[in-house]
């Protein structure tokens, strides 16, 4: 498994990173051993293994539905790097 | 002998507050005192909070003059600092969350405090936990109180180095491959992962959330089980946490492992592992069997398996987790362009190189036409370490091995090769994917004089049984009371 500098650009687009012309080149090495090492669990026969994503025997845990206060939105807002009028500010999606 | 109020453990100083002998603010002086002389050193923590320290130690001797006793009334703690603290800064050793003020507190960190805790601070750990020496920190390394030129394993480091450097009666760490375990081990502290479920996971900032969970260092089993009978428990906050009743840790203690049944992996002592830590940890082993428990050889053929698992299952959760670091609600914005620009700006100048790898290889292996051959494989086999776990415990009470394959290695020697860095974690990631508990007690000092962790393996929801296994252990043994000396001589 040898992944291609434009495979890693590929990646970093998906994972929304801007990453230099050398850490792509970095990438491409290192996720590539690691990979190789991962190459490990193909010999591992799991064609009757059911899957585990979650270890706890607990299944739709329900909330108790009541109203109840809520973070104020002064303090909700506290962190953002811009906001206006009570409301995170962000760049226009759509071009004019 | 009389000690120093540093370095009293959790139930020594509550016995002394109790019988008048000295008052929270005290204690809590006498721990600003000593990180003020050994922090520059070890450098264990990001951010103090000594004047909040001594409003809570002074509110704590207000309950306590009030007839209140409750189980932590004025012990100086610090706190990991991927645990949001209302008001107080959380980092994530991230440059990313510099400036971040967390609007809430986590619920185990909520807990402590409700229960009288004093927070001294928040310590250093690789960038949102993702590292085993705490290297990967956007700030700095924190350094082993027994070496200074040594790590002191990670991402938790910065907890495990505060203990052992008495810069704190215990610390808050998480453990999501080993990373409360692994500096507990390397910094000769008592450290305990508790089971996937034990601990709320509200107000832990997420990094592989099937295996997060919060646990603690501390300088002895007894101190530890206090603690977690403080913040196990169901929190309406997270579904995940389990509502099973949460023991009283501290009546387990028995003192006693006759009749108990501890199981001998054999993939855990394998080539590789330091001869020193091998022969520590048989010998413990050995003494676990003079005292009347049942040595008995088991087998989990998959255990080599886990590393390649957990660097495919750990890195797929992170990316979706760190999706939420967009540079609009929190946390650090490059204010570049167009909105898709400022999330590719935000993300690459935020995150550091670890943190951007895991994220990259993450979101390989979630892309489309690599989701079966990587991710949900690795599930698979997962399934097959979990029933390894499954069928010892159908023979054995605990299963004892190393942490670690070595002793802390020096800073820097791992640094440019992450993959020797992951092997660190070779015997401890096992568990965090098969969602189980485990401690390590300290169980002796290699060639160099570098502490050696005894890993102490139990069933899902089995603390009782972990903690009265390493906490006998401990008492019929010395090495919990031995102490770094971090301070220079000629300092």
């Amino acid at each position: 498994m040898h992944l291609t500098i434009d495979e890693v650009r590929h990646v970093a687009e998906l994972a929304k990173l801007r990453l230099s012309e050398a850490e792509l080149a970095l990438y491409a090495e290192q996720l590539s051993a690691i990979l190789d090492y991962a190459e490990s669990l193909q010999q591992v026969d799991t064609s009757h293994v059911a899957p585990t994503p979650y270890v706890l025997p607990l299944y739709n845990v329900m909330a108790v539905d009541a109203s109840a206060p809520s973070l104020d939105n002064a303090v909700a807002l506290a962190n953002a790097p811009d906001k206006a009028d009570g409301f995170f500010r962000v760049r226009a999606v759509f071009e004019e | 002998m009389s000690k120093a109020l540093y370095e009293l453990t959790i139930h020594e100083a509550l016995a002394g507050m109790r019988r008048g002998e000295f008052s929270a603010v005290e204690l809590t002086q006498a721990l600003l005192e000593r990180i003020a002389q050994t922090d520059s050193q070890v450098k264990a923590y990001l951010t103090l909070t000594a004047e909040l320290a001594l409003d809570q130690a002074a509110a704590a001797d207000a309950r306590r003059a009030a007839g209140d006793d409750a189980p932590l009334l004025g012990i100086p703690m610090a706190i990991k600092d991927v645990l949001c603290t209302a008001g107080v800064r959380t980092t994530c050793g991230s440059r990313m969350l510099e400036n971040f003020t967390p609007p809430y507190t986590a619920t185990a960190v909520r807990r402590l405090a409700e229960a009288g805790m004093v927070m001294l601070g928040k310590t250093n750990t690789d960038e949102f936990a993702m590292g085993s020496s705490t290297e990967n920190s956007g700030y700095f390394t924190t350094h082993n109180p027994w070496d200074l030129d040594r790590v002191p394993g990670g991402s938790s480091g910065g907890s495990g180095a505060a203990v052992a450097a008495q810069e704190a009666l215990a610390a808050l760490g998480t453990d999501t491959g080993g990373s409360v375990r692994l500096p507990a081990a390397y910094c000769g502290v008592v450290g305990l992962k508790p089971s996937y479920g034990r601990v709320s996971r509200y107000g832990l900032v997420a990094y592989g959330s099937s295996l997060d969970q919060v646990g603690v260092l501390a300088k002895d089993v007894r101190d530890a089980a206090l603690i977690l009978s403080v913040m196990a428990g169901r929190d309406d906050h997270d579904s995940t946490s389990m509502p099973a009743p949460v023991p009283d840790y501290a009546a387990a203690l028995t003192g006693d492992v006759r009749g108990l049944r501890i199981g001998l992996p054999d993939e855990y002592f394998i080539a590789g592992v330091q001869p020193d830590v091998e022969a520590a940890v048989r010998q413990a082993i050995n003494h676990l069997g003079e005292m009347g428990a049942e040595i008995v050889r088991v087998s989990l053929p998959n255990t080599e398996k886990a590393l390649p698992v957990y660097y495919l299952v750990a890195t797929a959760e992170a990316s979706a987790n760190l999706s939420r670091f967009d540079g609009v609600r929190y946390g650090f914005s490059a204010g570049a362009g167009s909105i898709l620009e400022n999330y590719r700006e935000s993300r690459g100048q935020g995150f550091g190189a670890e943190v951007k790898r895991r994220i990259m290889l993450g979101t390989y292996v979630l892309s489309a036409g690599y989701y079966d051959a990587y991710y949900l494989k690795a599930q698979q086999v997962r399934t097959l370490i979990k029933q390894d776990f499954e069928r010892a415990f159908e023979q054995v009470d605990v299963i004892a091995c190393p942490v670690a394959p070595t002793t802390a290695f020096r800073i820097g020697e791992k640094a440019d090769d992450p993959l020797a860095m992951y092997l660190s974690d070779a015997f401890t990631i096992t568990l965090n994917l098969a969602g189980m508990c485990g401690a390590s007690v300290p169980c002796g000092f290699d060639a160099g004089g570098l502490p050696i962790g005894l890993q102490l393996m139990g069933p899902h929801l089995g603390e009782e049984v972990v903690l009265r296994t390493a906490h006998a252990y401990e008492q019929a043994t010395t090495w919990h009371n031995h102490w770094a000396q971090p301070v220079a001589i000629n300092v």
